[in-house]
């Protein structure tokens, strides 16, 4: 199978998606209005609610929800072949992504700016709104013990990244402090930041930089490398934003349009094929089994919660015209479907032969991340002639920033979750910043050391279970746009259908995964596993409930 | 030539704007909140004395306070009181 028919697919799919579908949906659906007033400019105040351009907010809103998680799920699911990995990514990202995404922003925009959490309380009810918050939690605490890990392995394997990685940030330092401090223009500082990265990747294989194999003070290199890593986001997320979250997020969003656009070109000019069978028959033993784990190994580029939270929380309050919500959210999923799509093809089509790709994935979570970097490597250097070790750096180094990013900005997001806790129970120790960031990274740590042991290797087992709870927050999110359309008469089934999909897949995979863990005795997971489950259970009836009550208040004012 | 470079310079001037946007955007909220935090300190500080909190530097304070006047409501509805925390020094 040829690369690039594969890639023109999907991304026609995506395309007919967004010009088709998605203007099917802004006029038959949500029925977007010209003349509605945004909160943008309701209640402009320069801070929280300004009017902006609808490409420049879709470039953050992109930059925001692109990250690693839409690399490292593909990369994982192609081990039951290129097909449903494939499919999966282009259908989630026309009929699931897109329209979570648009109406997540369409529903807070109809409800001055409220974030979905608000939303799901003021919708739905206040007990759903203890779900969600219950959900989050869950998703925060998985996403940043699993990129612990990710990036943890990464760094081992790239011994080429370390400096890479980590000359990144003391860039971003030096960015942010001379806009702030030296008021500097961006163009230059962002040209001089780029040259300076680029200049790192481009030495880091000659400076190749890995912890004794022996260990650090008792420990093994991934473990020390994952308390590393989790001091450095705690560091970080108590840091004013603008020291470092700030220029590193900006650095970040350069760097993913510049990869995208390098690998697509690279496919382009060197059209590699696909060696990864269609659908894998002969899948390494533990393996679970492909419907329903797909779908929640693949959460984000199909469909994921977590866009609901920025949907809902920074860009709704920026929208100019209730118009542009099609663009900035369907399109902002397209995008990352299309990122989604180019990690299944460096992972498929990025190995010389079939028996090269097999070694990579020899059982499930081996491939990963490593695969997408490994693959894409081959295929950028192949067609753009850049030596394959600088590729392979270029791209761990996007990876491990993007992970980076996640898990300091998580971090501190549970943080906050913490703090509020501390306040709503009186416990004014907890309220702090200080004590609370220690109780997010450790809850976080015990989660990647108690899912793999010492070693903290197997955090990749969490993985399915963080699809789920994402997969979770999805649905609480196109419960309250379905409630909303109820209210409103307009048609449902555009929403109804991709929740109630999303809830039995859930369902279903936690079950598989708990019977997994079970057999293996793993009850560290079966014990996570079954809160997990209570929260699903609970989103099913909640949404079942939920839609009843709509149905009969939109019947009883009919008549 | 140098209609070329008028036009060169427009676009360096847009592409900039844009990008000081998309630099700023995301992080608006959350730097002004913290400068916001900061003034409040300030505000604290230049009316410590009045509040019967020492404050060596309060000789130097005095001529910030009319300056301050503007913000000073908003200040003292932020910091939980209703009305003006003085009872010589109404606000409303």
């Amino acid at each position: 199978m040829s690369s690039i028919v594969l890639m023109l697919l999907g991304l026609g799919g995506m395309a007919i998606g967004f010009f088709v579908y998605s203007k099917f949906l802004a006029f038959a659906v949500f029925k977007l209005s010209e003349d509605f007033t945004t909160p943008a400019h309701e209640f402009e105040d320069g801070i929280d609610f300004v009017p902006t351009n609808k490409f420049v907010l879709w470039g953050h809103h992109f930059t925001s929800v692109a990250g690693a998680a839409p690399i490292v799920g593909p990369a994982i699911a192609v081990i039951w072949g290129w097909l449903p990995a494939f499919l999966w990514v282009t259908f989630g990202t026309i009929f699931f992504a897109g329209i979570h995404d648009f109406g997540a922003i369409w529903a807070s925009v109809r409800n001055r700016a409220k974030s979905v959490g608000t939303l799901t309380g003021d919708v739905v009810g206040t007990r759903a709104r203890a779900i969600f918050s219950i959900v989050i939690f869950l998703v925060l605490l998985m996403v940043n013990a699993v990129f612990g890990v990710v990036i943890a392995r990464l760094l081992i394997n790239n011994p080429s990244a370390v400096v890479p990685v980590w000359g990144a940030i003391a860039v971003a330092l030096i960015i942010g402090q001379a806009i702030y401090r030296g008021k500097m223009s961006l163009p230059l500082v962002s040209l001089i930041g780029v040259a300076a990265l680029y200049g790192l990747i481009y030495i880091g294989p000659s400076v190749p930089l890995a912890l004794p194999s022996e260990g650090v003070a008792g420990l093994s290199p991934n473990a020390a490398w994952i308390l590393i890593l989790f001091a450095y986001a705690a560091v970080a997320s108590l840091l004013p934003v603008w020291v470092l979250l700030q220029p590193r997020d900006y650095i970040n969003g350069l760097q993913l349009f510049v990869g995208l656009i390098a690998l697509y070109g690279a496919i382009l000019v060197a059209n590699p094929t696909v060696v990864a069978p269609m659908i894998n028959m002969d899948v390494p033993p533990g393996t679970p089994s492909m419907i329903p784990l797909l779908f929640v190994t693949i959460a984000c580029g199909a469909i994921s919660g977590f866009h609901g939270l920025v949907a809902s929380g920074t860009t709704s309050k920026q929208l100019d015209k209730e118009k542009d919500a099609r663009f900035v959210g369907y399109f902002g999923a397209t995008g990352e479907g299309a990122l989604a799509l180019a990690a299944i093809l460096a992972a498929t089509a990025g190995f010389a032969t079939f028996a090269d790709w097999e070694a990579v994935y020899q059982s499930f979570g081996d491939g990963g991340v490593q695969a997408f970097v490994t693959g894409g490597a081959n295929i950028l250097s192949a067609g753009t002639g850049l030596d394959a070790a600088i590729a392979g750096t270029m791209l761990t180094v996007m990876a491990a920033l993007f992970a980076g990013t996640t898990m300091d900005t998580g971090l501190r997001l549970q943080r906050y979750i913490f703090q509020e806790w501390g306040e709503i129970y009186n416990l004014k120790w907890m309220a702090k910043p200080v004590p609370a960031t220690l109780l997010s990274v450790g809850s976080c740590l015990v989660l990647a050391f108690g899912a793999g042991g010492a070693e903290g290797s197997g955090g990749l087992l969490i993985w399915p279970l963080f699809g789920t709870s994402n997969q979770l927050l999805a649905g609480l999110t196109l419960l309250v746009i379905t409630v909303m359309l109820v209210r409103r008469g307009s048609p449902t089934v555009f929403t109804l259908v991709p929740l109630v999909f999303i809830l039995i897949m859930s369902l279903y995979a936690l079950l598989e995964q708990l019977r997994g863990f079970y057999l293996k005795e793993n009850w560290f997971l079966l014990g996570l596993g079954a809160v997990v489950l209570v929260a699903a259970i609970f989103v099913t009836l909640e949404s079942v409930a939920a839609l009843k009550r709509a149905k009969l208040e939109s019947k009883e004012t009919a008549q | 030539m140098k209609k070329n470079l008028s036009r060169l310079k427009y676009i360096y001037k847009k592409a900039s704007a844009a990008g000081a946007e998309y630099y700023n955007a995301p992080y608006r909220a959350a730097i002004a909140r913290a400068q916001r935090d900061e003034d409040d300190l300030f505000m604290l500080l230049i009316f410590s004395e009045m509040m019967g909190i020492p404050n060596p530097a309060s000789w130097y304070c005095l001529e910030l306070q009319p300056l301050l006047l503007e913000r000073f409501h908003d200040w003292h509805t932020r910091m939980g009181m209703e009305r003006s925390p003085y009872d010589h020094f109404r606000c409303c």
